[in-house]
């Protein structure tokens, strides 16, 4: 097979993967849809009570702030969390047939990146709610940012996945990692109220320069060039390290499913 | 084609016993040491110095008890494992015939599950949509095609894999133990299905506990014993003696 020919095939493949998990996650479930953003809706209502109504933090439109940084947090986690079982979830395909394994995990991730783009609607609504309105820079930096998460978490995600195969802690590891992950970056606070003295240490974050710009992107229609270069930078890297990990150990896979 | 589909020559293949780093954190931090030395020594024979070719067109069987290494002969055919010393060569396209459903999705159609398999064994999608129809004929599933197939029997299950295979082109077809499922039409089904890719050519390798199915269907047979090759020849011969071997 030529290259061409190899590409169109991952493309494919990756294609009805996606498809596949999509329906599968719809199929049973009469509020699909509903319950796919349910999730951080909830999760948005809980840090509300407890953050502002009781701890009384300033930030003005808290709700609003909250959803901004939590829907892609929620495409980030859904995916990292779920990348443990992917190769062990398909060990039967593994087994028997060779194919592009990798191109599994791009489906689950694909998957996530596909009801984040459906929950944006919700945040649409809330802006409106709240009296504000999708800025046109969102045609060019939404893609942008879906772009360098879709690379962000692909990788994590490969590599958690193929890691997994050989030490199987990493699942509940990575359980325990996202909690850390989650409160170091600035989804429930911004990134204004971390203390100067670490503020230099927010560059090295690999999350955390996304979900900021993630959050100017939708509250203020603004596109932060600084962070977007800065998280692109992590999402390549980390691209790469999952990327040469999965390639170095998948011809492993078969044996040690 | 001419030569040999697939020759196997002096291939072992050995894998590391991983115990020590899967059973855990704790074991793996104190035991490292430990650990890294028996990965090293401690290594599970699979395969130990076999050689074989098949030849195109022919229905070559592989016999032997449990565990001998007939599974892992066929998955270093459809090259999802590769050898730890020694060599395989293919040619041509490869499809495994899948074990009842091992490829498929409870939740969804049969009719999507054809096309999620298909193009998983190596179709495009349109090469898929081409061959929907005469796919669902051969199944003979009629309307059930558009139903989850979480509610199928396993003979319906069994009708939809071997028609997603019979309608891929395979070069070489790898069948392991299939012919046992369904009712006896469907196993009638299947061994005419087999002998039509018999007649046009198909190799097949054929690993089967059912000594009737391989004198039957296979042109030659090669009894692995202790994960080597004990003998290999005309099935009745072959099968003979693996008959007489066992106490």
């Amino acid at each position: 097979m030529n290259g061409t020919n190899q590409l169109s095939r991952y493309a494919e493949l990756t294609l009805v993967l996606t498809k596949k998990e999509i329906k599968v996650r719809y199929k049973s479930y009469l509020l699909g849809y509903v319950w796919s953003i349910a999730n951080p809706l909830a999760f948005a209502f809980v840090f509300y009570v407890v953050f502002q109504v009781v701890m009384k933090i300033q930030i003005e439109n808290y709700v609003l702030f909250l959803i901004c940084g939590l829907f892609p947090w929620q495409w980030f986690s859904n995916s990292v969390n779920a990348s443990p079982a992917t190769f062990l979830g398909n060990a039967s395909l593994i087994k028997k047939i060779k194919f592009p394994r990798s191109s599994v995990v791009l489906a689950t991730v694909l998957q996530d990146a596909a009801h984040f783009a459906l929950s944006l609607p919700v945040v649409v609504v809330f802006l409106l709610a709240y009296g504000s309105s999708p800025s046109l820079t969102w045609i060019w930096g939404i893609p942008i940012l879906m772009f360098v998460q879709l690379l962000l978490t692909f990788g994590s995600a490969l590599f958690l996945a193929t890691v997994n195969l050989f030490f199987r802690d990493m699942e509940r590891l990575v359980a325990v990692i996202m909690v850390f992950v989650f409160y170091f970056t600035p989804v429930l606070y911004s990134d204004k109220m971390i203390p100067d003295k670490y503020d230099s240490l927010l560059i090295l974050h690999p999350v955390a320069p996304l979900i900021i710009s993630w959050r100017s992107l939708l509250l203020e229609g603004v596109v932060n060039v600084r962070y977007v270069e800065i998280s692109f930078v992590h999402a390549t890297a980390i691209f790469f390290v999952g990327y040469l990990v999965y390639r170095k150990l998948s011809w492993r896979f078969a044996e040690v499913l | 084609m001419t030569g040999p589909m697939i020759v196997f020559e002096s291939l072992s293949k050995w894998y590391p016993l991983y115990h020590p780093v899967t059973a855990g954190l704790k074991r793996f931090l104190f035991g490292f040491p430990l650990a890294v030395r028996s990965l090293r020594l401690n290594r599970f024979e699979a395969l130990r110095n076999i050689s074989f070719s098949v030849y195109p067109g022919e229905t070559f069987g592989i016999i032997g008890r449990n565990g001998a290494g007939k599974s892992t002969t066929l998955g270093l055919i459809a090259g999802v494992l590769s050898p730890s010393s020694g060599s395989v060569e293919v040619k041509g396209r490869v499809s495994p015939l899948l074990e009842l459903g091992s490829g498929f999705h409870q939740e969804l159609t049969g009719a999507e599950n054809i096309e999620l398999n298909g193009v998983l064994l190596g179709l495009s999608r349109r090469q898929v949509a081409d061959r929907l129809k005469s796919i669902v004929e051969f199944s003979e599933l009629g309307d059930y095609i558009s139903q989850p197939i979480r509610t199928y029997s396993s003979g319906m299950l069994a009708r939809l894999g071997f028609s997603i295979v019979a309608h891929l082109d395979p070069h070489i077809l790898l069948i392991d133990e299939i012919l046992a499922v369904g009712d006896l039409s469907f196993q009638k089904k299947c061994t005419e299905t087999l002998e039509y890719f018999k007649k046009n050519g198909v190799t097949m390798v054929f690993v089967s506990h059912s000594m009737e199915d391989v004198t039957g269907l296979c042109d030659r047979v090669m009894w692995i014993e202790g994960h080597t090759v004990r003998m290999i020849g005309p099935p009745e011969q072959v099968v003979e003696a693996y008959i007489g071997s066992i106490p």
